[in-house]
């Protein structure tokens, strides 16, 4: 068996997010430097606001200003902090009850050490110097030991309301494509396509997955097919791709390379696009250096008849 | 009110969890496992009326990747199949009432998860409120930690208590071939706060998956079925900071559904990934000291996410085929400090 392949995979994505009107207010309200609550039925002030009841589902609109000082309720010293996080230094993860709110607010609390964090201690908001309307306005909690400050009232009620946050994600990971699809790729570097044979039905799958999807087996058996093989159909793109480098128009199609049971795809070139037909034969073409065959192209047989592809359509 | 048919667990089979298992993709690591639970029963995939499965792309990074794992079960021609992005515990649900509706008799469940090509701690954020939370990325270990913080603040258990479940925990995986984490374990040092290594779950790859069937065709399959008595799913509050961490109202509602209070367990296979949830669960679940809680070691044993909660579904079955439970309850998590749960109760015939 050939040797494990693994590569790195990023899958990195900017979340649009709509706010609704509780939501545009509280983060608004952020970039003001101003912390709104919502009052339920029952007379408790939820801090962060939420756009229905947590208990009764009831729609909640009335805004409350509530201070930007507040209670530890419970904490977690984080010595290693990782990407993404509000402080790059080691800092206290904490639920924090700001004064004039019955729920707490999760964010980071600057402080030197983990001795001296304790559920209870008085914290304020360290407010972010640039603001957007985003949660990380909140830079991050401080101890303080401070009286309560006045507040306004604030009915939120702002000029240019946040509509929307951009939240960028990304996530690293070390991809690996398991047993069946390393030794096709492993293959491809000596230019052999190899498909693996379920023991059961006897179909030969190329790319192999490691499994037959009808029988529901392992398959093992390698099995090199090609290197020609018969168009079964195909589509003639007219778009062109971003970071490709192939003229438009072209075609791409499905091919049954010989001996294979599965079509696999791929592009046909050194023929007019408008020329290419189901039945025509091809043969791969390979590029210096290319891991795979950058195209198919005619091989100037008869083409196949219909009846020995239209199973594999 | 008692089902309006009689559902069972007829067989459990899971792969043996590990860090990593670069050399395997996700259906190559399920085959084995859907063939060992077939084969207990004699069934083929073929027989199975209906098939459920739970996993997460998150984990892989793999869009639509539990569509290559339906080649495991022979998905072709089109089978009656479904999915959820759950713990196969969920999965699990979902058979029991398409068993119930009539439909099948039978029902393949899976789940299934490969930690190793991602950072969990990381990719779990990634199911936290978009809006308020998300943005801060906290992981895993830190809300967890939160909650073991506010257990202790709480007066519900200290540091020393916690390490006696971790070392419980994996001196009973000792008998447990499959785990991933046995015997002796140093509880290490903080990862975060109050929490230590050995307060938090292993970290890797694996599969598991049960067999359900209903009335008289349950009793074929297995000599002693384990019968679901109720079953149930409850959800608290997104927002951390409106929930008490220190209870679960969710597991203990979803217990009185099942009727888990109605008389006592024997054994209790909890899905606690950290050692303070236990503390949580055996209060809401009002568990004494008399109930065997999770002999296979638990989630600190071993946590193949979206596979660990149906697993401990297919362990408390497993003891009841067995003999070695009469009455079990089983439950599953899911979400940052126990958000959801699910509450099975599985009982054998008399003997």
């Amino acid at each position: 068996m050939p040797e494990v392949l693994k590569a790195p995979l990023v899958v990195e994505f900017p979340f649009t997010r709509s706010l609704g009107p509780v939501q545009s207010a509280f983060l608004t309200g952020l970039r003001e430097r101003v912390v709104l609550g919502v009052k339920t039925a029952d007379g408790r002030t939820l801090v962060p606001p939420v756009e229905y009841d947590p208990v009764t589902a009831e729609d909640l609109d009335e805004l409350v200003e509530v201070a930007p000082t507040g209670t530890v309720t419970t904490w977690a010293w984080n010595h290693e902090p990782r990407r993404g996080q509000p402080l790059d230094t080691p800092f206290a993860w904490a639920l924090v009850r700001l004064d004039g709110a019955d729920t707490a607010l999760l964010h980071a609390l600057d402080a030197p050490g983990p001795d001296a964090v304790r559920t209870g201690m008085r914290v304020r908001v360290r407010w972010a110097a640039q603001r957007t309307g985003a949660i990380t306005d909140i830079a991050c909690f401080e101890p303080y030991d401070g009286d309560r400050p006045q507040i306004a009232g604030h009915d939120g009620r702002f000029e240019d309301m946040v509509t929307g946050i951009v939240a960028p994600a990304r996530l690293d990971y070390v991809y690996s494509p398991g047993r069946a699809q390393s030794a096709y790729i492993d293959s491809l570097s000596s230019r052999r396509t190899v498909g693996e044979r379920c023991p059961s039905c006897r179909k030969v799958y190329v790319p192999p997955r490691g499994a037959c999807p009808t029988c529901g087996v392992i398959t093992s058996e390698q099995v090199e097919v090609g290197p020609r093989g018969t168009v079964t159909t195909y589509c003639i793109v007219n778009i062109k791709a971003r970071n490709l480098d192939i003229e438009v128009p072209y075609v791409y199609a499905h091919i049954a390379l010989d001996g294979a049971d599965l079509a696999l795809h791929g592009r046909i070139g050194g023929i007019p696009y408008d020329q290419v037909r189901m039945g025509l034969r091809v043969e791969p073409v390979w590029t210096e250096g290319g891991r795979h065959p950058d195209h198919y192209r005619p091989t100037g047989e008869p083409d196949a008849e219909y009846d020995t592809y239209k199973e594999l359509l | 009110m008692p089902p309006i048919r009689d559902v069972a667990v007829v067989a459990f089979a899971q792969s043996d969890h590990l860090r990593t298992t670069d050399e395997l993709s996700e259906v190559e690591m399920l085959i084995p496992v859907l063939h060992a639970v077939l084969e207990q029963t004699g069934l083929k995939t073929s027989d199975i009326g209906f098939t459920c499965s739970g996993s997460s792309d998150y984990l892989a990074g793999r869009a639509f990747s539990f569509t290559m794992a339906l080649d495991g079960v022979g998905a072709w021609p089109p089978i009656s199949e479904s999915h959820v992005e759950m713990d196969g515990a969920w999965a699990l649900y979902e058979a029991w009432t398409k068993l119930l509706t009539g439909d099948a008799d039978t029902a393949l469940v899976y789940g299934y998860g490969k930690s190793s090509p991602g950072s969990v701690r990381d990719v779990l954020t990634r199911q936290l409120d978009p809006y308020y939370v998300a943005p801060l990325w906290p992981d895993s270990v830190a809300l967890a930690a939160l909650q073991a913080q506010a257990l202790i603040d709480a007066g519900e258990t200290d540091e020393p208590a916690l390490a006696g479940v971790a070392s419980r925990s994996r001196a009973s995986a000792a008998t447990n071939s499959h785990a991933q984490l046995r015997g002796s374990v140093d509880q290490g040092d903080y990862l975060v706060r109050p929490l230590r290594v050995g307060d938090c779950p292993p970290v890797g790859d694996g599969a598991a998956a049960v067999i359900l069937a209903a009335g008289e065709r349950a009793r074929e399959l297995c000599e002693r079925p384990a019968w679901i008595r109720g079953i149930d799913h409850r959800i608290e509050a997104h927002g951390l900071g409106v929930r008490d961490l220190t209870d679960s109202p969710s597991t203990r509602l979803a217990a009185e559904r099942a009727g888990a209070f109605e008389r006592p367990v024997d054994t209790a296979e909890l899905h606690a990934p950290f050692t303070s949830q236990e503390v949580v669960l055996r209060k809401a679940l009002r568990l004494g000291e008399e109930v065997r809680v999770n002999p296979s070691g638990g989630a600190l044993a071993a946590n193949p996410i979206m596979a660990a909660g149906l697993i401990r579904i297919g362990e408390a079955a497993a003891r009841v085929h067995r003999g070695e439970s009469d009455r079990a309850l089983a439950h599953a998590t899911s979400g940052p400090c126990l958000q959801q749960n699910l509450v099975a109760v599985l009982e054998g015939d008399p003997r």
